[in-house]
This record gives C-alpha cells, sequence and structure tokens, in this order.
C-alpha cells in the first residue's frame, strides 16, 4: 500500500524541502520506490535541491490539467534508480491546482510507488491545503522557536480538520521533525528545548535535525543532503528519521560532526 | 458545522481623568453553518437545493460562512455563486478561502480577516443540544481554533497560544492553557475559569478582561482558578 506523505510546516524557511529530498532520497536508499512532489506551485525549489531544475520539461499543473501525462512530468533521479521527482510549475499560480486534478493525479501514483511525498508550500493557502489533503502520515517540520512552533500547532489544527482522513472521522498519524537545532544555543536558553517544543505539540518525534552547513553544501550541489554527504550530521539523523517511518525503532539522537559521537538525548521512541 | 463566534468590544463609557480606563470585552457565539461548495459548482447547488427541498426554513436566519477554498473561484464566479446564494434566501456573514480582493462592491464586507476566522474546528455541539450544558474536548485546542459553546467547557487537553475557548458558562483545563479563555461570555459574573497550567493571553470573564501582561508572575505556570470579584478580575493559586 503506497503511504502519502506530507511535509508541511506553516511557517515558511523552516526546512520542508530540504526535508522532503533529504527523506524522500533516504527512503529510496533502503529500495522503496519513491516520489516527492512539489506542491510550491510559482515558487519551485525541489527541483534545485534535486538537482534537476534542467531536466524539467512538464510539471504538476500539466498533469494536472490533463495536459500531459505523468510518464511525461515524472522525472527519475540519475543517482538512485527508485527515487523520482514531480516538479511545480514555476510560471503558474496555486489557483492552477484543482481538487478533482490533484486527487486523480496522486491516485495515478499510488499504484506506481511505495511512497509518495508532498513538499508544502509555507501558509495555510491552497497550495498547502492540496498537499495535505490526501496524507495519511505528515510530518511537521518545526524550528525550534516559538513561531514556528505556533505556526505547527496550526498547521496540527488544519490536519485534523481539513484532510480527506478527517473528513472520514479518522486520524492522521502527525510526526514532529525538529528542524536546524543547534544543542549549544538549546542549552544556553536561546532557543526552544526539544521538550519544550514537543510539550507545546504533544505529537511523536520523528527526528531531530542539526542545523549545519553541509545542509547549504549539499543544495549548492543539487543533491539531497543525504546522498551528498551520507556521513554528515544531518544526514545520519534524517537517515535514522527514514528508517523509523518504516516502522524501526531507533535510539533518539541528535548527531554530533564528530563522527562516532552521538549525543544521546534521551530514550524517547517516535510513535 | 463549525460554530462560529464574534467578539464584541464594548468601550465603556469615558471615565474621569486618572481613573483606570476598562474596556469590557464581551463574545456572543452563535452557531453558523459553514458551506464549503465543491466543484463542479451547478451540481453542488442541486445538492443545496435538494437539501432545502428536504427540510424547509433549514437556513431560516441562520447565518452562512462560505468556504470556497474547494473550488476555483475567480471573482467573476464568485460574484455569481453569491447571487446564486442570495436568490436563495442564504444569509451570508462572511466568505473564506479566497483572495479576499475577489470580493468587492457590496459583497467587500463579506472577506473575513485574516487571521481572524473562526476556525472551530473541534467537535461542534449538534444544534440540537445548544441549550445550555457541557462540552468535553478530548484533543487538544489548536492555534488558530475556536471552541465556542453555551454552557461550560472542559478541555482534557492543552489550549495553543492563538487558539481560543469562548464559553457562556465556566471553563476548565486540564493541560497548559497558552491561548485566550473567555467564560461568561453571554454575561454571567458567576463563570470560572480553571486550569492546571497558567500560560494565558488572556482571561475574560463576563467581559472584564486581562491579558497576561497584569498577571502576577508568580502565577505562571501553576494551577490557577480564576473569578470576578465585582469589577476586578482575580487570579489566584489553587495549591
Ligand atoms: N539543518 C539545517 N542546517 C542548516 N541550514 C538548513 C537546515 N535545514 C534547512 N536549512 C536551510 O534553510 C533554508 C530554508 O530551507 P528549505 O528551503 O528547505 O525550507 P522550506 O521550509 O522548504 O522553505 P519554504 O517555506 O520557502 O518552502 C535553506 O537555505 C536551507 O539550506
Ligand atoms: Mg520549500
Amino acid at each position: 500500500m503506497a503511504e502519502v506523505l506530507v511535509v508541511t510546516s506553516g511557517k515558511g524557511g523552516v526546512g520542508k524541502t530540504t526535508s522532503t529530498a533529504a527523506l524522500g532520497a533516504a527512503l529510496a536508499q533502503t529500495g522503496q520506490n519513491v516520489v516527492v512532489i512539489d506542491f510550491d506551485v510559482g515558487l519551485r525549489n525541489l527541483d534545485l535541491v534535486m538537482g534537476a531544475e534542467r531536466r524539467v520539461v512538464y510539471d504538476l499543473i500539466n498533469v494536472v490539467q490533463g495536459d500531459a501525462n505523468l510518464n511525461q512530468a515524472l522525472i527519475k533521479d540519475k543517482r538512485v534508480d527508485s527515487l523520482s521527482l514531480l516538479p511545480a510549475s514555476q510560471t503558474r499560480d496555486k489557483d492552477a491546482l484543482t481538487a478533482e486534478g490533484v486527487e486523480r493525479v496522486i491516485n495515478e501514483l499510488k499504484g506506481r510507488f511505495d511512497w509518495i511525498i508532498c513538499d508544502s508550500p509555507a501558509g495555510i493557502e491552497r497550495g498547502a491545503y492540496f498537499a495535505m489533503r490526501h496524507a495519511d502520515l505528515a510530518v511537521i517540520v518545526t524550528n525550534p522557536e516559538v513561531s514556528s512552533v505556533r505556526d505547527s500547532d496550526r498547521i496540527i489544527g488544519l490536519l485534523d480538520s481539513k484532510t480527506e482522513k478527517a473528513e472520514r472521522g479518522e486520524t492522521i498519524e502527525k510526526l514532529l521533525l525538529l528542524t536546524r537545532y543547534d544543542p549549544v544555543r538549546a542549552e544556553r536558553g536561546d532557543m526552544l528545548k526539544v521538550d519544550d517544543v514537543l510539550e507545546i505539540l504533544s505529537i511523536p518525534l520523528l527526528g531531530i535535525i542539526p542545523e549545519s552547513p553541509e545542509v547549504l553544501k549539499a543544495s549548492n550541489l543539487g543533491s539531497p543532503v543525504t546522498l551528498a554527504n551520507p556521513i554528515s550530521a544531518p544526514s545520519r539523523a534524517y537517515l535514522d528519521a527514514a528508517r523509523r517511518l518504516r516502522g524501526e525503532t531507533i535510539e533518539m539522537t541528535v548527531p554530533t560532526e564528530k563522527r562516532g559521537l552521538f549525543g544521546s538525548l534521551f530514550g524517547r521512541r517516535a510513535a | 458545522m463549525p460554530p462560529a463566534a464574534a467578539l464584541q468590544i464594548v468601550p465603556n463609557t469615558p471615565e474621569p481623568e486618572g481613573k483606570r480606563r476598562q474596556v469590557r470585552f464581551r463574545g456572543r457565539s452563535f452557531m453558523a453553518l459553514v458551506l464549503t461548495p465543491e466543484p463542479p459548482t451547478e451540481d453542488w447547488l442541486a445538492e443545496l437545493d435538494a437539501l432545502a427541498a428536504r427540510s424547509p426554513g433549514f437556513f431560516g436566519d441562520r447565518p452562512v460562512v462560505l468556504d470556497v477554498s474547494a473550488i476555483k473561484a475567480s471573482p467573476r464566479t464568485l460574484a455569481a455563486l453569491l447571487g446564486q446564494l442570495e436568490s436563495r434566501g442564504v444569509r451570508l456573514i462572511g466568505v473564506e478561502g479566497c483572495d479576499p480582493k475577489f470580493l468587492d462592491g457590496p459583497n467587500a464586507r463579506l472577506a473575513m480577516p485574516v487571521g481572524g476566522r473562526a476556525a472551530g474546528e473541534l467537535s461542534a455541539p449538534e444544534p440540537g443540544s445548544v441549550a445550555t450544558g457541557s462540552l468535553v474536548v478530548e484533543q487538544p485546542v489548536r492555534s488558530g481554533q475556536t471552541i465556542s459553546f453555551n454552557g461550560d467547557v472542559t478541555i482534557c487537553g492543552s489550549v495553543a497560544s492563538g487558539a481560543e475557548v469562548i464559553a457562556s458558562g465556566s471553563i476548565h483545563v486540564y493541560g497548559a492553557l497558552r491561548g485566550r479563555a473567555i467564560a461568561g461570555s453571554a454575561g454571567n459574573a458567576k463563570a470560572r475559569i480553571f486550569c492546571r497550567k497558567l500560560d494565558a493571553e488572556l482571561l475574560a470573564i463576563d467581559g472584564v478582561y486581562m491579558t497576561t501582561e497584569r498577571l502576577d508572575p508568580k502565577l505562571k505556570g501553576k494551577a490557577v482558578k480564576a473569578w470576578l470579584d465585582g469589577e476586578n478580575l482575580r487570579v489566584d493559586a489553587l495549591d
């Protein structure tokens, strides 16, 4: 059964696109068939982070509107065979998305992939709504600061009411991905601590991704960080998160750049 | 059918110089139907007509909020849809889910203020049971949500920053209260607010409100009760 996962946050610039690419690549490296979809119509980014910007011919809007089929629009990753990208359109805007069109595309993808990962735009408008609409599972990307946490809380409320699953009376699974986490600054009190964020949002923790220059380096190379430098601290955190998504139980740590040295935080497990 | 809440801010008559001015803050809550048209709009309107035929007076003079986020509304199609609803006697108090600029002319007043929309996505009381009673909310109240109820409200989890609970009776929060709690909203000086961990943005009882700035910092994070002592809102630890 295909899992539809939305990567969302409410607040902009917290690491949704980075996380979509990193988790998508990490899942694909374990042999899963993965497609990542960019719902940020008009401000597409995922193609750049994946290094596929020169290969985009057709996009999500073309498929939604029936002007192209999926075979024409899907871009296969050159590094990992089982990873594909469905890019957004840079020239159109979110009004070009339609409910029926998006539903048809998701249903078609369900027949072909194990994971359908939707990179949501920031905000709570149309694009974010369509990205979460069909999700079974949501990864809430949050930075350890109050505005990001509050926006995440808002998004969780919307996930519990505006998704198809919620409307059927089921609950959508929500997992917290704490990104750009700096243990030193958290200790100094410049940032919220992991426990504070968990207490406010009260959803299970999927992973803690440390702040690291490796992320920007990878995106400049046009590669998901988990492929660009798999032993870097953020990559190890994303690889662990991907294994938790597959149902494995892995101790929660904040990897640091010193190899082999894991800052063990606590024995909390993701649900 | 989420409830919509309207808050009225009622300024007091000006007080003599030197005396603290108090702004009264009354909440009024009522049920509003939220209609969410789905494409194709013609079919949806036909459904609506069928519903109206089955239950005459269903819309009556009940306020209605139109959520157009599921349809591809342009200024023109939106105006047409509003006309269709008006001709059916539907009383719109607001439109959400589209660019407010799409609402022009006489329809401009229908634009819902950004962030001020009454979300109320959690369990809403059935119209029949609105009288008085108690509402128990099992889930946390998330930022942007409004729980509005005619009676007492018990929240098992927390109330987030940017969320609000409005009750004509008392409010009990068993988690942290980080948002707003407005008790005795329809005029009830005996209503109280209880919470296990106080970090509220605003407390109000019977129109008398207090923001956290004016709260004793020692009470932050404590289990407290709030009640009205004449014209003063008092907050004290529960021990
Ligand atoms: N763990 C990290 N360490 C350092 N920088 C990071 C980390 N995660 C993300 N960034 C940087 O933060 C910026 C925003 O990241 P990204 O584009 O993934 O966010 P987004 O949530 O998708 O943004 P938008 O809301 O605009 O779509 C980028 O410059 C990215 O390189
Ligand atoms: Mg992005």
